[in-house]
């Protein structure tokens, strides 16, 4: 690994150069600024593609490299360090993100064709590139920091993107701020995640505190935990902080893929998994993880059920699946293979869900209603096709990618930690439920816009495929949320690889047996996906919404998370602010407003101590030099210094 | 009958000094023999060449001088790593302000008055002008004052540190008397910075005499040896020691421009041509301030062990000058609205900070001092280097009282200092002002630049030294300093530009023709001596953003990325000026 370890920097300095050139090239590399993009990500993606051939090359325990880029600082006991660590982990990141992302790169071409602002659109892609990458190959909580931030920029950025000029761009820009804003919430977690560590173990380096995370009180690995519980939630849109990612499809749809689907808000995932000795020394914080999951991939599931926006059902299921993989997270060892499996598996079939979708709305004239879709599988032969096997695949149903990853997590969740059968009775039972409400949305979605005996379009529809730079991308993500399950999961072949990471699971038994479990989720997947194919393929989809039942109507306004946040967050903290500014303007600024004017009045004293005379000048130094010879006298008469000279 | 030995001369280590002096000294003899055509480019080309001599010499020297470090001519220079790590420093902050210097930028005019002995006003004044005459002396001015700088620090022995005081200050207080325009307010800076510093000189020498009558030796390892041996004939009367020693220091402090002997800091780095101010600025800051290091701390090595009190006075003295600067400079520097004032008072908070570092006595201080220098004088040089390229543009005169035909010839007119007349240049200069905010961030120590290292370094020199109040205090201080620096910045960025025609101010008479006699007050105070100007007309005047012929553009593009790299990436800096701090000064 050490020969080519030197590349690793490149798989971030091409993106990065690449938004540098188009950021700051401006109108000049507009005519050519795209294609730069997707060779700067396509770059990144053939060095992480020589990384993994090496790494597969290299005897599993020597797959973990750290490679130190530089000292930033060092000073007294203080030293930061910047370096990439380079595992399979981190790799099998690396490939989700630099080959997907280059997938939706070329896609973008032809999304974005009509934008003027192309080039923006690429070089904020670039920048999200560079940033995920530096997010996944920190070799310390502080440069995994400098990735999250970025991310979270770029995902702003993003989000933000049609900020002018549409009719939508006030709530654009809204969308973006609410990221923005719950994503800073999270932040303040990881931050003080690494404020406890370095007050503990003295370090912020995977290298120095993973080892050390067994050593921790469980009090403190606890309080780590959480609040990096607290980080991941922001950034995975989990429970509570999950209110802005069904906004944040306001942005192009393949930023909706890269970002909100496959690739960042999987990261609070992967800072799970990374962290994973640190939760396994807190089972409190486990137990918090375990429960944030499952109850966000009802949440999600529950809210997919009801929406009528293609994107919005398809982030709802984002956050459904997220789920899944946050509560494989909290079940230690044994869950984290399954966790960044699904993650890689969910990362294709859900970017090839939201690019089909694309596709969808560029055939439709941007139309995003599914109820007014319907049918399309004769005009959008290709998008229905790769599609259906996302569909498929996200479903679990074998032997399609989603099966392999999801049962695992489900087998998982009902194998008894500490010997608690109700834990595993309760976990699992959500999980094979969750399965259940997920092929009810997905064909619920599926079938509203490509089945239906009758299109209910809006005038003027004449849906064609995209050109093959858009159905290109579509086809090998379908390809890969066919085959890719079935290729890393038979023999357990992912779980191998990622054993140096995770370590190794003991096998241990389910409350139920491994067959049943399939066989009883199986089940109610297939019964999900046939009411949800009688009630929307077979019955007539109404145009309009039916007001439907109260369940609907929750799950339709997002089961009043808005609200929910209005009244708990929102209304008290204004009450607080507003006493603050009471308190800020007439107690503070009246107290400290006595500075600046002292400030002023001083500087006016000395303005006129500056008078231009030579002589003043020569009086003041005279002055000068008796303060001076006063000073030392009066060191001798009270004796003492001014604290320890040497 | 006794032979004549020949001293043994490391000529070696004396190379980087005889380099850049024995070219000062070509370059006389350049304004004797060469054209007065190829005079101007020969002088620039010998300056640089020279200081980049110097620099390459110090960089030979490095490796052995760190293995040991060398007395030459009897202790007369004596080169530890921290003097040759001062020598290079000034080599190659002067290199980057004599390319300031050098540049006559797009009107053609560089900062300098044709023939600065003409007296303002007369027709021997519009003769010189109009004759297209050129001060080239300068060049070796620079030379030799840059020569007397490397020499401050490398030296053991107090009275050759005088004349190197001298042999850098004469050409300075020259230099400052030589602008181009407002050449009355340049020739009162330099009478007051000569008037003041003949003042601190002889403090100094006064200082050297109290010594030499304590210790008998004017070189300071020898009195450090001596004290610690005994048996001096006034062993009991330290006070001299203590007495000299403070107003050697005096004499220091008044170069570092440490308040309370600051005073001559806003005028001469207003009065003084701004390239000029920019050279002195960072050489001078350098120099001072490394000598200052090497008298306290080869004084402390034998006073430190016999008497502690002694010790305990010095760095008291030391404590309260740098509580003092620090306060002056930023409380004064904060009402100030002029750029170059705001500058000065800045340089005078870095004396401060600097002196915090110091006041620690610790000798990692050594390597932190050198990188603080570093980061301080190339974001000096660059900001004055910005300076220079801020013009005033006559848009609009009506000439005399019978308001006749308005002018709109568009000459280019003396530099728009005043902080009001910089709003918008972000508009108007964009690389320009990034350069110049960037120069702010650093001396404000904003992370990821070159003054966040600088400054903290600094600091933990002083917490290192148990002085950890005085490291909060100078982290207080630097908040107001913030405050300053980013009013510019707004000022900058933020503030749109009043519309070109509308009068921005009434401009001093002297910008009337270029140098045509009379000083206008500069912005703020100091005006008490000046000639009351001549008002004959009054005209509009806009802002211009001048572009410059290339050495000050490169001058400030080396600093701004000088200024990043040693804020993001400091740490090979770092390492070579940490070998610095092995040796005792």
């Amino acid at each position: 690994m050490n020969d080519v370890i030197g590349l690793a920097p490149w798989l971030v300095g091409f993106p990065l150069i690449g938004a540098a050139v188009l950021l700051l090239g401006g109108r000049a590399t507009d005519r050519w600024g795209h294609w730069l993009g997707v060779a700067a990500s396509a770059a990144s993606a053939v060095v992480a593609f020589i990384l993994m051939f090496r790494m597969i090359g290299t005897p599993p325990e020597e797959r973990a490299v750290d490679h130190g880029l530089w000292t930033w600082l060092s000073a007294g006991g203080l030293d930061v360090d910047l370096g990439l660590r380079l595992d399979p982990l981190s790799l099998t990141f690396v490939m989700l993100v630099t080959f997907v992302g280059t997938l939706i790169h070329v896609y973008s071409v032809a999304y974005m064709d009509h934008d003027v602002d192309r080039r923006r659109f690429f070089a904020y892609l670039n920048l999200f590139v560079a940033a995920m990458l530096t997010l996944v190959l920190a070799d310390s909580y502080l440069l995994l920091f400098v990735g999250w931030e970025g991310v979270g920029v770029a995902s702003y950025l993003l989000i933000g993107f049609w900020d002018t000029g549409r009719p939508s761009a006030r709530e654009n820009a809204v969308a973006a701020k609410k990221a923005f804003v719950m994503n800073r919430v999270g932040d303040m977690g990881l931050i003080a995640a690494m404020a406890i560590l370095f007050a503990t173990v003295g370090s912020v380096s995977f290298a120095d505190v993973l080892p050390a995370a067994g050593g921790l009180s469980e009090t403190t690995a606890t309080a780590v935990g959480l609040c990096l519980l607290l980080a991941a939630c922001g950034k995975s849109a989990q429970f509570p902080l999950q209110a802005w990612l069904g906004d944040a499809m306001a942005g192009p749809t393949p930023v909706s893929a890269l970002i909100h689907a496959a690739t960042m808000v999987t990261a609070g995932v992967y800072l799970m998994v990374r962290s994973g000795p640190i939760l396994e020394a807190a089972p409190t914080a486990q137990l918090v993880v375990v429960v944030v999951g499952a109850v966000t991939l009802l949440f999600g599931a529950v809210v997919g059920t009801a929406k009528d926006d293609i994107k919005k059902a398809l982030a709802a299921s984002t956050m459904s699946q997220i789920g899944y993989m946050m509560l494989a997270a909290g079940l230690g060892p044994a869950g984290y293979a399954f966790a960044i499996f699904h993650l890689l598996t969910h990362g294709f079939f859900k970017a090839g869900l939201f690019l089909g979708a694309g596709s969808v709305m560029h055939a439709m004239g941007d139309q995003t209603d599914m109820r007014r879709f319907g049918g399309l599988s004769r005009f959008l032969p290709i998008t229905w096709i790769t599609m259906g096997l996302g569909w498929l695949a996200i479903l679990g149903i074998p032997p399609f990618s989603g099966f392999w990853s999801k049962d695992g997590i489900i087998e998982a969740a009902f194998v008894p930690v500490d010997g608690q059968p109700w834990r595993a009775w309760v976990f699992g039972s959500v999980a094979v439920l969750g399965a259940a409400i997920t092929a009810f949305y997905m064909t619920r979605l599926f079938f509203m816009t490509f089945g239906g005996r009758r299109p209910r379009w809006t005038e003027n529809q004449h849906p064609h495929e995209g050109s093959p730079l858009m159905w290109w991308p579509l086809v090998f993500l379908g390809v890969g949320s066919a085959a890719l399950g079935a290729v890393l999961g038979i023999g357990g072949t992912f779980t191998t690889w990622l054993e140096p990471v995770v370590g190794h699971a003991e096998h241990h038994e389910p409350v139920l047996p491994v067959p049943a479990i399939i066989t009883v989720t199986l089940v109610l997947v297939v019964l999900g996906a046939a009411l949800a194919f009688r009630m929307y393929a077979v019955a007539l989809v109404p145009e309009e919404a039916p007001r439907g039942s109260f369940l609907t109507r929750a799950a339709r306004k997002d089961l009043y998370q808005d609200a929910a946040n209005e009244t708990l967050v929102v209304l008290p903290a204004h009450g607080v602010a507003r006493l603050v500014q009471v308190g800020d303007r007439d107690v503070v600024d009246r107290g400290w407003g006595v500075l600046p004017l002292a400030v002023s009045w001083f500087g006016a004293m000395f303005r006129k101590a500056q008078t231009g005379y030579v002589r003043s000048y020569a009086a003041g130094m005279a002055g000068g030099v008796l303060v001076i010879a006063v000073v030392a006298w009066l060191v001798i008469q009270l004796g003492g210094g001014l604290g320890g000279a040497q | 009958m006794t032979t004549f030995v020949p001293p043994e001369i490391d000529w070696l280590a004396l190379a980087p000094l005889l380099v850049v002096l024995g070219a000062g000294v070509v370059g006389i003899l350049v304004e004797a023999f060469v054209p007065a055509r190829a005079r101007r480019t020969t002088q620039i080309v010998l300056t640089l060449a020279a200081l980049a001599g110097g620099f390459a010499v110090v960089a030979v020297l490095w490796p052995q001088i760190v293995a040991q470090p060398v007395q030459v001519l009897g202790g007369s220079v004596t080169l530890t790593p921290f003097a040759l790590g001062t020598q290079g420093l000034v080599a190659a902050l002067a290199f980057l302000g004599v390319l300031v210097v050098a540049d006559r930028t797009s009107t053609g005019q560089d900062a300098f008055a044709p023939s600065a002995s003409a007296v303002p006003g007369t027709s021997y004044e519009d003769l010189a002008r109009r004759s297209g005459l050129e001060q080239t002396e300068i060049y070796p001015l620079l030379l030799f004052a840059a020569g007397g700088m490397m020499l401050f620090a490398s030296t053991d022995d107090l009275i050759v540190m005088f004349i190197a005081l001298e042999v850098l200050s004469l050409p300075l207080y020259v230099l400052c008397a030589t602008a181009r325009r407002r050449r009355l307010l340049s020739q009162e800076a330099a009478a007051k910075y000569f008037l003041l510093g003949a003042f601190a000189s002889a403090l100094f020498i006064f200082g050297v005499a109290l010594i030499y009558g304590f210790a008998g030796t004017v070189r300071l390892l020898v009195i450090a040896q001596r004290v610690q041996q005994g048996g001096l004939p006034l062993e009991g009367m330290t006070v001299l020691l203590v007495a000299g020693v403070l107003l050697v220091t005096v004499g220091l402090l008044f170069k570092v421009g440490a308040v309370p002997f600051h005073a001559w800091t806003p005028d001469v780095y207003t009065g003084a041509p701004t390239p000029i101010t920019g050279f002195m600025a960072a050489c001078t800051k350098v120099a001072a301030v490394a000598a200052l290091v090497v008298v306290l701390y080869r004084i402390t090595i034998g006073v430190g062990a016999v008497s502690p009190e002694t010790m305990q006075q010095l760095q008291a003295v030391i404590v309260v000058v740098a509580v003092l600067t620090m306060a002056v400079g930023t409380v004064v520097g904060s009402v100030q609205s002029d750029v170059k004032r705001l500058l000065a008072y800045s340089s005078i908070a870095h004396a401060g900070f600097l002196l915090v570092g110091v006041a620690g006595f610790r000798p990692e201080v050594q390597a932190s001092t050198l990188f603080y220098l570093l980061a301080y004088g190339v974001a000096t040089i660059g900001a004055f280097g910005v300076v220079t390229l801020v013009r005033e543009r006559r848009v609009g005169a009506t000439s005399g009282e019978d308001n006749g035909p308005v002018e709109d010839d568009g000459v280019v007119l003396g530099e728009a200092t005043e902080i009001a007349q910089w709003a918008g240049l972000g508009r108007k200069a964009p690389w320009l002002t990034a350069a110049f905010a960037l120069f702010l961030l650093s001396m404000a120590g904003i992370p990821l630049t070159a003054g966040f290292i600088a400054k903290f370094g600094a600091f933990s020199g002083a917490t290192n030294g148990g002085l950890w109040w005085l490291a909060v205090l100078g982290v207080l201080a630097s908040v107001v300093a913030v405050a300053f620096y980013l009013r510019l910045l707004v000022v900058m960025v933020f503030r749109r530009a009043d519309d070109e025609t509308v009068p921005e101010r009434v401009p001093d008479a002297e910008d009337l023709g270029e140098g045509a006699g009379a000083s206008g007050a500069p912005a703020g105070v100091g005006t008490a001596t000046l000639v009351t100007p001549q008002v004959t007309a009054s005209q509009q005047v806009a802002v211009t953003v001048v572009r410059s012929r290339g050495p000050a553009a490169v001058a400030i593009a080396v600093c701004a990325v000088v200024t990043v790299i040693l804020g993001v990436f400091p740490s090979p800096v770092l390492g070579l000026v940490e070998q610095a701090s092995k040796f005792v000064p």
